[in-house]
């Protein structure tokens, strides 16, 4: 290897934390703009409801108050546009989705009036001002019964049902012939919030001079928001630059454009002002997209020994109430990952989604993986738990062997590389397997219920090749030799919390032997940094790191043609070593990249035909996803007097392929684990049947605290990528698509004795409670 | 003292970390908008504006408190510290160091207002159990770390002020 090893694998400290650590970041609402004035929205409190009226006069009379929209308003002006959705489907139905409801509201929160003024505080008071007359409508909330009939949250459709997929591979009905027993179950994966702690943020700046637009968002996609913006305000690309400054977490939720972001712009536009709306957390919670939301109704073939044979699957997938950018692609993942680490012969899915009166839902960390691979774990355990069998044993009996890679799933995916029994292995030693099941069976005679539970996932992610995606799947990287030998990395990608200016930093080092100090990573500004897709699908590294090694190796090649020419010698003998250009076998001839660079930059020295400069743009075309992996074992005490699951030890073997900075690694798993296990045990969203969202607050919201999670012991395997010059795979989402079903397994297996197998999650106390204490007719005995 | 003007404006003053500062406030201004507006103190970061998330914790007088639960006219007369009080990049609190060395931290948001709880509650306990800490970090929301690095962040700054 040509790099300075020391850097690559390090746990380098993050170069991102000084600015953040010292409250000196700069989130969008930092940046001040002289005469910036204020929106705030006016949303809908009905889940379903005509609007009779909307009158904004009063608001405008309002002190401070500089104007008020209604649909209308906008549509007079010109703004008669649609919510884009890039995801599509075969006969995907679309309905129009206006940032400002016209004649109907079909979710509560959804905006129907948007009034400015000159403080945030007599905007929202504005607010107060809009008079709007609505006649409720019978909402469709429960998701079975809204894909069976009225009320149909879009009249004119005549339906609630978007879109049907199904999926048939293999040989389901030899499969399930086959099988010595059918394993048939409801699991409902729910509604989760994302809750990133920095609300939805947004500065647009129309500069009438220029006739130019910044808008300054909290977004993980600047690149792609800038080209739709242009398209829908009918602005030229040229015309508008998007700016994600610091992003205060995203996971998925600001993977997308929003209405307001359309409106936000337009207003700048339209009164030659800087606009700002920060989002109250009332806000996020009713009208940033959601994620998950399930039902899945599955029959598991198996054999006596534990080989599953087919899978059936049908899928009921929530939209809520429109689209928003990937909304009705979310679900279609699920299928394909359903098959998780195991050979299957038979499969048999259909996916149906399904309109409701709720906030869309759309990516949420993990979007669209967590809900196969939940449903694949369970069912495991649910085979095991029929035939009598250790659930380990079950998962070994139909493991992918690490020699079958790459190796092409029933649903058509190709593995990249795998070893799924080291991790697994690895895990039980940590664990100590055996002894665990021998104190369990000791806790039982004493009454108290101790649960081990298993998750030995696969995910896919990297994305992803071109083909495969809604939008372009590749992304881009620029790297700079500056004459002062300071390297420039400009990458398409768009961290925010991620670390990929450290990251992409110990790369460059590594590769180019620069002193990582003099690297600067520049990122999230489309006016300067190159096309570039954003971060999401665990991208950044696999898809944005791997474009940087391709710029790394222009620019090495282009150093070695540059040194051999000033030593007279052979390209073909010189070579980057260690971080340095030197002739082979001659240790006495030896340039660094800032002396080659100087060169470059002078212009004088070069070899005939070379163009002056050191730099080099490079995009990288993944030809495949990448498929981490790993096992989680989660070991569970249920509280019989309470209910209260309670995690006793959490150990996670993830593989993510080559490590370039274990402690960030470490920290996208710690992350995912916290997301996963709150998925279990603690949050869902909750609509009444009306549509009013009931957990619309933090106090109502369960999202963990620092008390209800615990030290998680990680460990980790690594077998590298083919797909990537890096060997990297993504691990963003890793420990939050692993996790869930290794907690909830725990408590199905602590719940055992009582003749327990399913229970929806979150496992709320109450319901533990209830289970252990029903009686054989299934009555809780008070 | 404070007095109040005609537009209902009311003048205060107070020592914002470590300046003096004197303004006319609206009586219904949160300190969490005076704090990030005239006083441009933007390490208070506004999660959720009803006091659950933590993120805008400031210390008044000594006390850490939510500044989105405050009026800043309640702060006439008072010390008010925000995050910057802790250190600068070349010049770090033992808190960030050790925020920054166990990856405590990934987007940032929420960093502010927990440093600034656990410096007040480290001057009174010393000597904290890591359940001391969660109880601490039970005022607090972060949805990027999962919480265990920021545990031990904590316990570690504590360790090195004992020394």
């Amino acid at each position: 290897m040509s790099t300075i090893p020391s850097m690559i694998g390090s746990p380098i400290r993050r170069r991102e934390d000084p600015r953040l650590i010292t409250g000196r970041a700069t989130y969008v609402d930092d940046v001040k703009m002289v005469g910036t004035v204020y929106a705030a929205f006016v949303r809908s409190p009905y889940g379903h409801a005509k609007v009779r009226s909307v009158d904004v006069s009063a608001a405008k009379e309002r002190p401070g108050v500089v104007a008020a929209y209604a649909a209308a308003d906008l549509i007079a002006a010109g703004l008669n546009v649609s919510i884009p959705v890039a995801a599509d489907l075969p006969g995907l139905k679309k309905p129009a989705h206006p940032p400002l409801a016209i004649d109907e509201v079909r979710f509560v929160g959804e905006p129907v009036a948007v009034v400015v003024a000159n403080t945030p505080y007599a905007a929202r008071d504005a607010v107060e001002a809009v008079a709007v007359e609505y006649d409720q409508l019978e909402a469709a909330i429960d998701l079975e019964k809204a894909a069976a009939g009225p009320p149909y949250v879009h009249e004119d459709l005549g339906t609630n049902v978007a879109f049907v997929m199904p999926v048939k591979t293999g040989d389901p009905e030899a499969a399930f012939a086959e099988a010595d027993v059918v394993v048939k179950e409801r699991i409902v994966n729910q509604r989760l919030i994302p809750c990133p702690m920095e609300p939805r943020s947004m500065l647009a700046h129309w500069d009438t001079g220029a006739a130019h637009l910044t808008l300054w968002t909290s977004t993980q996609i600047p690149h792609l928001l800038r080209t739709n913006l242009a398209l829908l305000l009918g602005l030229g690309e040229i015309k508008v630059r998007v700016i994600a400054p610091e992003v205060g977490g995203g996971f998925g939720a600001k993977l997308n454009l929003y209405g307001e972001e359309i409106v936000v712009s337009w207003l700048s536009t339209q009164l030659g002002r800087p606009v700002k709306y920060i989002e109250t957390r009332s806000e996020n919670f009713a009208a940033m997209t959601h994620g998950r939301d399930q039902i899945q109704y599955i029959e598991v073939g198996a054999k006596k020994d534990g080989t599953i044979t087919g899978l059936r699957m049908k899928i009921f997938a929530n939209l809520g109430a429109y689209h928003q950018l990937l909304t009705p692609g979310i679900p279609t993942f699920t299928p394909l990952m359903s098959p998780g680490c195991y050979k299957l012969t038979g499969f048999d899915c259909e996916v149906t989604g399904v309109f409701t009166n709720t906030m869309a839902t759309d990516a949420y960390r993990g979007a669209g993986r967590p809900e196969a691979t939940f449903m694949i774990e369970r069912a495991i355990d649910l085979v095991a738990l029929e035939l009598g069998l250790d659930p380990v044993d079950v998962r070994r009996k139909n493991f992918i062997g690490s020699g079958e890679f790459p190796f092409t799933t029933i649903t058509g995916l190709t593995y990249d590389s795998g070893n799924y029994a080291a991790s697994l292995d690895k895990a039980l030693e940590l664990v100590d397997y055996k002894g665990l099941r021998a104190k369990q069976e000791e806790l039982r005679k004493q009454g108290r219920y101790l649960g081990i539970g298993f998750s030995t996932y696969v995910e896919v992610c990297g994305m992803g090749p071109s083909a495969a995606m809604p939008a372009p799947g590749w992304d881009s990287a620029q790297v700079r030799v500056e004459p002062t030998g300071s390297v420039t990395v400009m990458t398409g990608i768009s961290p925010h919390g991620q670390g990929e200016e450290t990251t992409f930093a110990q790369i460059v080092s590594a590769e180019l032997g620069v002193p990582i100090d003099s690297v600067s990573v520049i990122h999230g500004d489309t006016d300067k940094v190159q096309y570039g897709v954003g971060t999401f699908g665990s991208r950044g590294t696999a898809v944005g790191g791997a474009a940087l090694k391709l710029a790394i190796d222009s620019i090495q090649a282009k150093a070695v043609k540059i040194a051999a020419h000033q030593w007279e010698a052979n390209p073909d003998d010189v070579e980057y070593k260690d971080g340095k250009i030197t002739v082979k076998g001659d240790p006495s001839k030896s340039m660094t990249t800032a002396e080659v660079g100087f060169t470059a930059f002078r212009g004088v020295g070069l070899p005939p035909g070379l163009e002056p400069g050191l730099d080099a743009t490079r995009r990288f075309e993944p030809p495949n996803f990448v498929y981490p992996f790993g096992a989680h074992v989660c070991v569970v005490e249920v509280d019989a007097d309470t209910g209260e699951a309670k995690i006793v030890r959490y150990i996670a073997v993830d593989d993510c392929g080559r490590v370039i900075n274990p402690l960030i690694v470490d920290g996208q798993i710690h992350g995912g684990l916290a997301q996963g296990i709150a998925q279990a045990l603690y949050e869902e969203a909750v609509y009444d049947e009306n549509g009013q969202l009931v957990s619309g607050t933090f106090m109502d919201y369960a999202m963990p605290r620092a008390h209800q999670l615990l030290a998680f012991e990680t460990d980790r395997t690594t077998t590298p990528s083919p797909v990537n010059p890096l060997g990297v795979k993504g691990v963003g989402e890793a420990g939050t698509i692993g996790s869930t079903p290794a907690v909830v397994n725990a408590v199905m297996d602590a719940l055992a004795p009582f003749g327990v197998k399913n229970i929806d999650m979150p496992l709320r106390p109450e319901k533990l409670w209830k289970a252990m204490h029903a009686n054989s007719n299934g009555k809780v005995n008070e | 003292m404070s007095y109040c003007s005609k537009d209902g404006r009311t003048t205060i003053s107070l020592e914002v970390d470590g300046k003096r500062v004197k303004a006319a406030v609206s009586p219904r201004l949160l300190l969490s908008d005076f704090l990030r507006g005239p006083c441009a103190a933007k390490g208070v970061h506004v999660g959720c504006e009803h006091g659950v998330c933590g993120a805008c914790t400031v210390r008044v007088d000594g006390q850490a408190v939510r500044a989105c639960l405050m009026l800043a006219i309640q702060t006439d007369g008072s010390r008010v510290e925000t995050v910057k009080v802790l250190g600068i990049a070349d010049a770090m609190h033992p808190l960030q160091e050790r925020f920054q060395a166990r990856h405590a931290l990934q987007c940032g948001f929420c960093t502010p207002g927990i440093l600034i709880s656990a410096q007040t509650y480290l001057r009174e306990h010393p000597a904290p159990t890591r359940r001391d800490i969660e109880e601490l970090l039970s005022g607090h929301l972060c949805r990027c770390t999962g919480y265990t690095p920021i545990v031990d962040a904590i316990l570690d700054a504590a360790e090195l002020e004992r020394r």
